[in-house]
Parts: structure tokens; sequence; C-alpha cells
């Protein structure tokens, strides 16, 4: 199959035949990234905007990699110092952009349905890196790329995912996605902190940590985002960190194998303890490596559908 | 729709035939296996690099290493045009500094496939030289490039496809000239 779409926006809507397009995609780019030129000219004199409208450093800087990489040209526009702050809107600085002959804009925003928004009203591409509580697709993606790195494969695995689902994007983009892939789902939060209907998706829900991580392949931790935490979802830190913070002794009801994956960035001892973030079993920085390599595949086999159709 | 086979070209032993004689040209041309190197285009030049390896390992009994590449990512067309397939990822397990390199590819056409793989050997390093051999040659050339070792030379038409199978791939060693399916 070759693809099709003009954008990435989220994995809700992608086939597990084009998750697994871009999967092998990224398995090369990978190779790319080993050599000492770690560089190919796919997308040479291509221009590329990082649009990001909320603090990032690893998101940001991977897309910012992987587009280099692949040889195309870099914008790099955050909401303070552009005209947003003058209060411009965004689809006008979005005009503003295009008129500039840009090719694909990578958008992450506090407000879910920005990048669709975007996508509807613009011929460039556009690709969500995050948008408020909806998705985050290519984090999505390289946690697949991961599990299956470490695994073999993703279908009839056991993934638990701890934390708060509520405010989480990378969340939903992995569900949808390991779901099409044909992973069992569980998660795993304070009552608080998982939205009404959750099960709806076709997960599991636990309230016990314990009981989640039975026998489980893949334990993903999710950051507690103290930023959003204004409402007294749950009463204090340290009673969150002891009933739903991962460590070694919780981590041995999961296989022997498991694999501890965090999106970063962590809180440590809150959510996740030194040890294993820090232990054998974590993937962590694997997931980090990965990523730029996914955002390859994802940037490569975007560009150039949507303009000339192949010969 | 499947492209029409019209003729077959070479058998499994002709094939083999022309990889011998084109290991002992590799051999005779360089005096032998100091700093040679195969690196195969992928999908059957590798197949068809490692088959040469084995064939000078027999003949001269040292063992040249051979590498694959895919060249997706170099193709002049690869802003425009994205293939069926993932990519495979480039497995060269050597440096290619001051080596002596032949490109192995099936089939030598436009000439644009060699283009796209000398500019990613170069990205990888310096060697001493590129010399390159095809299993076949159709004709048509697009640039100018040109195989120093021919297997076979295969006068065809643009419109048809000219197909090399290999056993690891599609089940048998052939090569056939083919009309061009939809």
């Amino acid at each position: 199959m070759s693809w099709k779409s003009k954008d990435l926006l989220t994995l809700e809507e992608l086939s597990a035949g084009e998750i697994s397009l871009i999967l092998d995609t990224a398995s090369s780019f990978k190779e790319v990234s080993s050599r000492s030129v770690k560089k190919v000219p796919a997308l040479r004199g291509r221009t590329v905007v990082l649009f990001f409208h909320e603090p990032s450093t690893r998101t940001r800087t991977s897309f910012e990699l992987a587009a280099k990489r692949l040889s195309a040209d870099i914008l790099n526009i955050q909401t303070a110092g552009s005209s947003l702050v003058k209060g411009e809107t965004l689809i006008d600085t979005l005009k503003t952009l295009e008129a500039m002959t840009i090719d694909a804009i990578v958008v992450r925003h506090k407000s879910s349905g920005v990048p669709q928004m975007l996508a509807n009203v613009t011929p460039a591409t556009v690709i969500n890196a995050g948008d408020g509580a909806h998705e985050h697709p290519t984090q999505g993606l390289l946690d697949l790329f991961t599990i299956r790195e470490q695994k073999g494969k993703v279908e009839g695995l056991t993934v638990t995912i701890v934390g708060d689902i509520t405010h989480s994007r990378v969340a939903r983009s992995n569900i949808h996605g390991l779901l099409k892939l044909g992973a069992k789902v569980r998660v795993c939060a304070p009552p608080t902190l998982l939205p009404a209907g959750i099960e709806k998706m076709g997960v599991t829900v636990f309230n016990d940590l314990d009981k989640a991580l039975e026998g489980t392949d893949v334990v993903y931790v999710l950051r507690l985002q103290l930023e959003r935490q204004k409402n007294n979802l749950f009463p204090t830190i340290r009673e969150y960190s002891m009933t739903f913070g991962v460590n070694n002794e919780r981590l041995k009801r999961a296989k022997k194998d498991a694999i501890v994956m965090h999106p970063g960035p962590m809180n440590r001892g809150v959510e996740i303890s030194s040890g294993v973030a820090d232990g054998p079993q974590s993937v962590i920085d694997d997931q980090v490596t990965n990523g730029v390599a996914v955002r390859m595949a994802v940037l490569y086999l975007l560009q150039g559908e949507s303009n000339e159709k192949p010969s | 729709m499947p492209p029409k086979i019209k003729a077959l070209i070479m058998e499994a032993r002709d094939m083999d035939r022309a990889l011998t004689r084109i290991a002992h040209e590799i051999l005779e041309r360089n005096k032998g296996t100091q700093d040679l190197v195969l690196i195969g285009i992928k999908m059957r030049g590798d197949i068809l690099a490692e088959r040469l390896a084995a064939k000078i390992k027999n003949i001269e009994g040292t063992a040249v290493p051979f590498g694959a590449m895919d060249i997706t990512f170099y193709r002049d067309d690869a802003g425009t045009h994205k293939p069926e397939k993932a990519p495979s990822p480039t497995e060269l397990p050597f440096d290619v500094n001051k080596k002596k390199i032949i490109l192995v590819d099936d089939v030598l056409y436009t000439g644009r496939s060699a283009r796209a793989a000398i500019d990613q050997i170069i990205d990888f390093g310096r060697p001493t030289f590129i010399q390159y051999a095809v299993l076949v040659d159709r004709g048509h050339r697009e640039f100018p490039i040109h195989a120093d070792y021919v297997g076979k030379n295969i006068p065809s038409a643009a419109k048809e496809q000219v197909l090399v199978r290999v056993k690891e791939n599609d089940g048998k060693d052939e090569v056939v000239i083919a009309e061009e399916g939809e």
C-alpha cells in the first residue's frame, strides 16, 4: 500500500496497514540515524514549519532533527515572539506562512482540534504534534515502534497504561494504535482521572495498580500533569505516588521481561521511581531515539503525495 | 493487472554462468580481492552481490565483504514518488573509505538507480573507486552511466519490462521480458 492522506492528525483515523507502513519505513530511517552522515536528501528543498503553542523539548527537537536529517529547511515559530501575541488569529498566521510557500506544518496547541482546523484551510501538510487532551499521534507511533522493536510484535501483548488518562493525549493515541494492532489494553488510574465511558474504547479499567500490572508485557507510565491539576482530583501528590506510582516492588507483578515506558518528561518519585526509570526494564531512552526515526518516516510519507501523483 | 510474460531470456543456468564470468572479470580487472567490497542495490542486486561474493570465494579462496543498500531516499523523485512498500534498511557492514567498490544491480535501465546509489555511497565515505556490475543491460539510458560488467545485453522497447527473478525472492531464477501491466 502507498500513503494517501495529506495530513497526520490522529491515530484514530489510520488503519492497521497505514500504521504498519509508517513503522516499517521508520526502521529504515533508524538505520540512517546510525550512520556517521545522518542525512538523506529525500526532502531536499522542502520547508517544514514547527508551530508550537505549548512548551516542548523532546517533541520539537525530535521533529527538528527529523526534518534536518531529511534535508528539509526548518522554520521555528513559538507563540511568544510571534504576531500571535499582537492578536493575529491562528488562521491568519497560517495564511502568512503559506504565502511564503511552505510544505508542511507541525503544530502543537493546547486546544483539541486545532490541527484539524488548520488542515481544513491549508493545502500544506499538517502534522499534529499534540492537541489539548485529544491526540499525540507521533508519540503513539514511536511507542508502537518501540514495543514492536522490543517484543517483536504488538499483536497479543497486554499493555497497562497507568496515570492521568483524562488529560492525556498520549494515552488516547496509544489506546487507538495499540487496539488497531491487536494488543490488549488496560488502563489504571483513580476514578477522578479516568474519563467517563473510557471502557467503550475497548480497554479494561482497573483502579488497583497491583491487579492492573499482573502478567502485563508493557507498563506505560503517564506523566502526572501537575500543571493541569487544579481541581483537587486526588488528595496529595504523596498519596498519588503511594497508590499509583510504579516502583520496583510493584513491577514484580508484571511479566519478568516486561518493559517500562514513559513519554517524558518524568516526575521522578511521583508516577515512577528512579529505580524503575533507570532500571534494566526501562526503554525510555529508546523511545526518544525512535522518535526521530518515526517522525522522519511521517514527514517522508506525507510529503509529496498532496501535490503530484506518482508516475 | 500482473505483467504478461513475452519471452524467457535467461534460465537459472544462464544466470549462473553470467555471474561466474562477471566474478572472473572482476578478479582479472582488479588483480585479486585486495580492498574489494560488493554492494548490492535492493531488492535483488543484494542477492546477486551475495552470489558474486560466493563465486569469488570459490575462485580466489578469499572472502569478499558484501553489503546491501536501499536507495529509496536518494531517488531523484523521492519527494514526489512514494514506493508501494516500505524501504528496507541499508546494511553496509564495512567502512567504504579507501575501498574498491563493485556496485551490483539486476537491471541497468535509465541509470537513475546507479546515480542514487553512487550519491549514497559517497555519504558513507570516499571509496578508491566504484565499478558497476549488472546482470542485464536493457538500454534506454537517461543519465551518462555505463556498466563495467554486464551479464547480458537485452535490447528492449520502453513499454516492455525486463524482470530478473531470483529464487530467494521469487521462487526461481530467470530473466523474462514482459508487457507492462496496468
